[in-house]
């Protein structure tokens, strides 16, 4: 049977701090197929990691619940969504802004949608009070010529 | 994390060892602010030559131990950041508070580490206290 994508994975894990390497791996070792560069793999990792990271302490404030990342090759694009039913955004556009952080006793610096948005060509947030919150990102992958075929 | 105190030279070396999100942050931020009580030194090097990720909890995981370093009198320096953390640490303004050395000053950081291990090898021979090293 043929999929809608060239590829696709979708992981749930625990809301534990311990699992945002877990999860960067995981999505790292998934888009190796489209052989990126050092720089476009460290990008798309801190990216997850600013993302998993939001879900579990923001998300679940450190309660446990599950995070979903859902992973997507589209020809040379890489769509990355985290989905968590956390306890929601309340003003996107505020939480957006650079250095706003609803934790800086935690020392959270408030970066987290600002990585996302830098090292990801396109990013989109999606968030209801008390249901949770859907962050989806794409990012291009620049392919080799002589790249073999995916799958 | 790896640490070697020069106490003539009140100069603190903190070697980061593991990738830095929120979870190890967490945890190392705690072990870095022992150190830094414990010998009040004059200057504060974290070493990031292992450290090949690093999100925004990093962020708040230097700036906080900046302040704990200011606050008791001394400085902090960066060295053998990557290519990718430095981004982060450009992006967020950490680079215009906190000194980040360049690439070249790499070897002169390498020499001095090396002064000081030598130093305490040869402060070891003296005394009898060996709190020198951890
Ligand atoms: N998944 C989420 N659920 C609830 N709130 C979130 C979520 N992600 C982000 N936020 C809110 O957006 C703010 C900004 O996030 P971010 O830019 O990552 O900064 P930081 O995590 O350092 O606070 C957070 O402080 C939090 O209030
Ligand atoms: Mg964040």
């Amino acid at each position: 049977m043929k999929g809608l994508y060239d590829n696709e994975m979708i992981l749930k894990f625990v809301s534990k701090p311990c699992n945002e390497s877990f999860a960067r791996i995981t999505i790292a070792a998934f888009i190796s197929q489209l052989d990126p560069t050092v720089d476009e793999l460290s990008d798309i990792k801190t990216a997850v990691s600013e993302a998993v990271t939001n879900s579990i302490i923001h998300g679940y404030d450190s309660e446990d619940g599950i995070v979903e990342i859902k992973a997507k090759i589209i020809s040379n694009t890489i769509e990355i969504e985290i989905l968590d039913n956390g306890k929601g955004i309340e003003n996107v556009e505020v939480a957006m802004k650079p250095l706003y952080t609803s934790k800086p006793n935690q020392e959270r610096s408030g970066m987290g949608f600002t990585i996302m948005q830098s090292f990801m060509d396109e990013i989109r947030v999606e968030s209801s009070l008390g249901f949770g919150t859907r962050i989806v990102m794409r990012k291009k992958i620049n392919i080799k010529q002589e790249s073999k075929a995916i799958c | 994390m790896n640490i070697i105190y020069s106490r003539e030279d009140k100069l603190l070396m903190i070697e980061l060892t593991e990738e830095i999100d929120q979870h190890t942050a967490d945890k190392v931020r705690r072990k870095i602010d022992d150190e830094i009580e414990r010998f009040i030194p004059r200057k504060v090097v974290f070493d990031f030559s292992n450290i090949s990720f690093m999100d925004s909890s990093g962020i708040g995981m230097v700036l906080g131990r900046y302040k704990l370093i200011k606050m008791l009198g001394g400085e902090l320096e960066l060295i053998n950041v990557h290519k990718t953390t430095k981004k982060i640490f450009d992006m967020s303004g950490v680079s215009r508070i906190i000194k980040i050395a360049e690439q070249e000053e790499k070897y002169k950081i390498k020499q001095q580490k090396e002064n000081i291990h030598n130093q305490i090898l040869n402060n070891l021979d003296k005394e009898e206290k060996s709190e020198g090293i951890i």
